[in-house]
């Protein structure tokens, strides 16, 4: 049994090839191996959604992901959002829906994933996307605002 | 507003602060973007954790599984074999003993001879990895002779029960007791047409900030020392870190990273800060210590668990004629910001409704568990719920309309509480008119039928604590300028923005007063090597205490450029206009220059431009001695409405919607407002709904996010917000605080909603399933 493992990996469209231990999750390959910090470690179990990034264009919670388990995949982080995902960023900005900011990486992946597959997302489509990201600054309600904003210019680009 | 003026000190903000002018530089009360809120969305700010260092080592803590007990050893030797393990502490290395409050400081880095509470550090090991560390820690065996634990409220006044900290100058359980009378409370009972009395329990709670206390440190060649702190008060971390490791204070760099939010739980200076400093100078290495989520549990210094008594009494027309107040705070092991919690659960009880007579008594205890300290709203939150509730069951009695019976109550503008607190603008009546008409309340409540109610709350809070919290008489908040010839203005201050939007703040000020757009001014924040001291984000402060310096820093800036262009173009200094960019005669827009033009004069004409400002609220000459922690410069004010709905069958409370209206003296952005007043709300109905740090025995029961469960976007109900506006006299352009006011009446107006739903006085949140099941069954038994 071997407790290393090679792994091959596309993140933010750069293939990255690494010899690592099996153990190691997908947050700390990003975090401390490729000091792509903008995913963050909020309870490192999966009950808070602040490491969301994104596997074959899925949401999934990297603290509690294998990097061995992403092999061959394709991950996207906050660091990978551009041009693409400007429309959302900028819909947080407007609405200040990040007050203290650790959530929102992961929010934004989250909203990207869902109009990506859902181009007129409706209210209760971007709550259950965002049901698994705790956010304890805001109430949510500029972020549903921000939310409902980005899905109106995304159906109407 | 002359009076104690600090207008013969230059460099002091003046009163009044532009309070009443209008916003000549067009930046105030927009909604808009926050400068820095780009960082933060696109992961690109660095927050602590985020810092890696050449050599670092991480450093993780072996924690007492013992509420009360004697150290007897500790073996370190399993540990210490573990390949990879660089160094270590124990306790007895940091004796001195630290703390906010000065007169309190009952704290040391980790346990030394004795434990206190489940949790507390004992040993911090340190390791080339965490991953390493974390197996070191689990290798360290520490034997404990128990000792009988201290885990109640009785248990704490029980004079039979062992001290938790002996040899302290009082011998016993009971950190602090305030006694405070105002008035004639006997005769004001007497004088009254009813009485209503009861007990109310609030529970404890935590503060959950996603970011955990994180500390870097890194050992610098010279042999001083760099530390990065996640803290709420970086001026605290810096006074308490470098007396704990006897260093100077001016050796030591403190910087403030981008925080992942506080809510008062990082207002403490921790063992993180204090070991990853410590081991950096023992081992010679940057030193990281990043808590585990299980670990900020431990930590808490979250809201004090509080049973309370309180008698109320009320003419025929609603008029209160006395109050009598008695609370007991369960507050853990240490004292934390305990003292100051033991005034506040009292001396916001006469705000916002006229007292004479009023009397309070607290308790503020230690117990063998996590410190308990600030949360948003501290102190004054558990005495709310009681008062507003006392407030609908009087209502109900005198059969007067509870919206009346607030709104005819309320305190006016320019007056003086009965205990000395002076009040200068109130928004109280305009935020009870602005929720209930919104929501309908005086029609739809009582109607909506068995199992959905809306309830009234109203609150009022501080703007900072006139006195600071160790004696001094120098500024509590500080700002400098730099501007330079590129025409770039730099805005250096020791505050901590943790999420609540202070950088912004700061920005749009200096912006209004120099005519310049917020996105012009570069902040640099919380960085002891750059920024003159700010007292730090707690007590809702640093709207404020650090406008008013920064209106301070821009004025002496713009005197300067004022000056310079006058000359220019022959007219008075007074003739200017800021605004968009440019300097011009009012009234003659093409008659001016570009701001950085202006800038390039008065360099020309003064030499470099660097101006200081700074804050200390005027003296407010209380009648009451005993008054030194309550008085601020100005209170805000809050009234909510609540819709819910019970589900009679599974007991299920819903909140469907919170009507909130807050009085901040004047937005300077609306939308960070708003947010802040949201905030307040989603937390207020945490605590409503399911929040409580419970314990089994000493242990924390729930310690993990699974089993603390938080309200997520599907149980967070619609808000709609009111922004009142009172232009406060002394308010930086008449702000005031929105970051924790509103949070006061949330958790009272959604029980007094639950009692419209179901009949019942629910006297103790949270409101669980259980718990309104189990009301609704003993109503239903006592009707039968």
């Amino acid at each position: 049994m071997s407790d290393e493992v090679v792994l091959t990996v596309q993140v933010n469209g750069e293939r990255v090839r690494r010899l690592i231990p099996a153990s190691r999750t997908l947050l700390d390959l990003l975090r401390e191996d490729l000091r792509l910090t903008g995913s963050k470690h909020g309870c490192d179990v999966g009950d808070c959604g602040a490491c969301t990034v994104r596997v074959d264009g899925l949401p999934r919670l990297a603290c509690i992901t294998l990097a061995a388990e992403v092999q061959g995949a394709s991950v996207q982080t906050i660091e990978g959002c551009g041009s693409k995902e400007a429309y959302i960023v900028d819909a947080l900005d407007k609405h200040v829906a990040s007050q203290c900011g650790y959530c929102t990486p992961g929010i934004v992946l989250c909203l990207a994933s869902l109009f990506d597959d859902q181009a007129d997302a409706d209210e209760a489509a971007i709550r259950e996307a965002l049901g698994s990201n705790i956010c304890r600054c805001t109430g949510y309600t500029k972020i549903l605002a921000a939310a409902r904003e980005a899905a109106a210019s995304r159906s109407s680009a | 507003m002359s009076e104690g003026s600090n207008e013969n000190r230059p460099g002091w903000a003046v009163y009044p602060t532009h309070a009443g002018e209008p916003a000549t530089g067009g930046v105030l009360g927009r909604g808009e973007r926050k400068i820095d809120g780009r960082g933060r969305i696109t992961g690109t700010a660095v927050f602590t954790d985020d810092i890696q260092l050449p050599r670092m080592l991480h450093a993780k803590f072996v924690r007492s599984t013992e509420a009360h007990a004697r150290i007897l050893g500790v073996d370190l030797s399993a540990a210490l074999e573990i390949p990879g393990v660089v160094g270590y502490a124990l306790g007895e290395e940091l004796p001195k003993k630290y703390g906010v409050i000065p007169v309190a400081q009952d704290e040391t880095a980790m346990a030394i001879g004795k434990v206190r509470y489940i949790g507390e550090p004992v040993v911090c090991i340190a390791a080339l990895d965490e991953e390493t560390a974390l197996r070191a820690v689990r290798a360290v065996k520490v034997s404990y002779e128990r000792i009988d634990a201290v885990l109640t409220i009785e248990d704490a006044l029980d004079p039979r029960k062992p001290h938790i900290h002996e040899g302290s100058r009082k011998p016993s359980n009971i950190l602090r007791r305030v006694f405070q009378e105002y008035g004639d409370v006997d005769r004001g009972f007497a004088d009254a047409d009813i009485i209503v009395e009861d007990t109310y329990s609030y529970p404890g709670s935590t503060h959950v900030p996603l970011e955990a206390h994180v500390a870097v440190a890194n050992p610098e060649p010279d042999g001083k020392l760099t530390l990065w702190s996640s803290t709420q008060n970086p001026h605290y971390v810096h006074r308490d870190v470098a007396h704990v490791l006897g260093m100077r204070e001016q050796d030591i760099r403190l910087i403030k990273p981008a925080i992942g939010a506080g809510y008062g739980g990082k207002c403490d200076p921790f063992c993180t800060d204090i070991l990853a400093a410590y081991l950096a100078r023992k081992l010679g290495r940057p030193v990281k210590i990043a808590l585990e989520r299980e670990e900020v549990f431990y930590t808490h210094r979250g809201r004090h668990p509080t049973r309370m008594w309180l008698k109320m009494g009320f003419k025929k027309d609603g008029s209160i004629t006395a109050v009598d107040f008695k609370a007991w705070a369960d507050g853990g092991a240490y004292a934390s910001y305990g003292v100051v919690t033991s005034y506040y659960l009292g001396v916001f009880m006469p705000l916002p409704y006229t007292l004479e007579n009023y009397r309070f008594e607290s308790h503020r205890l230690y117990t063998n568990k996590p410190p308990c300290g600030p949360k948003r709203g501290h102190g004054a939150i558990q005495p709310r719920l009681a008062l507003e509730m006392h407030i609908d069951r009087a209502a109900q009695r005198l059969g007067l309309n509870p919206a009346e019976l607030r709104r005819a109550n309320c305190i006016e503008p320019d007056t003086e509480t009965c205990n000395g607190l002076k009040v200068t603008s109130v928004g109280m009546k305009q935020c009870i008119d602005a929720v209930v008409q919104a929501s309908g309340y005086e029609q739809r409540r009582g109607t909506l039928g068995f199992g959905r109610g809306l309830g009234l709350a109203a609150s009022a809070y501080m703007c900072g604590a006139l006195h600071p919290v160790y004696q001094n008489e120098l500024s509590q908040s500080s700002v400098q300028l730099k501007v330079d010839r590129s025409g770039e203005v730099t805005l250096f201050s020791g505050t901590a923005d943790c999420g609540q939007g202070s950088i912004h703040m700061l920005a749009a000020v200096c912006a209004e007063r120099l005519g310049i757009e917020p996105s012009d001014v570069r902040v640099i924040e919380g960085d002891t090597a750059l920024t003159p001291v700010d007292l730090g984000s707690y007590s809702s402060r640093v709207t404020f205490m650090a406008g008013n310096a920064c209106i301070a820093a821009s004025d002496r800036v713009r005197a300067k450029l004022a000056e310079a262009v006058a000359a220019k173009l022959g007219v008075s200094a007074e003739s200017l206009v800021f605004r968009g960019g440019k300097v011009y005669v009012a009234d003659a827009q093409e008659r001016g220059v570009s701001f950085v033009d202006a800038v390039w004069l008065a360099e020309e004409r003064f030499g470099p431009i660097g101006e200081v400002g700074g804050y200390k609220p005027h003296k407010i000459g209380s009648r009451f001695r005993r008054q030194s922690v309550g008085p601020s410069p100005a209170y805000s004010f809050t009234a909510q409405v609540a819709e819910v709905a019970v589900d009679v069958e599974t007991g299920i409370l819903t909140v469907d919607k919170i009507w909130v209206a807050h009085d901040c003296g004047r937005a300077i952005n609306r939308t960070i407002v708003e947010g802040q007043i949201e905030g307040c709300v989603y937390m207020g109905v945490g605590e409503a709904l399911y929040e409580e740090q419970r314990y089994r025995g000493g242990l924390v029961s729930a310690p993990s996010l699974l089993e603390y469960k938080v309200p997520t976007i599907h149980e967070t109900p619609e808000i709609e917000t009111f922004i009142v506006e009172t232009h406060d006299p002394n308010g930086p352009f008449g702000a005031k605080e929105a970051g924790e006011g509103p949070q006061l009446s949330t958790v009272p107006a959604i029980a007094n909603a639950l009692h419209d739903a179901v009949g019942i006085w629910f006297t103790r949140p949270p409101f669980t399933p259980e718990s309104v099941l189990t009301a609704l069954a003993r109503a239903e038994r006592s009707k039968s």
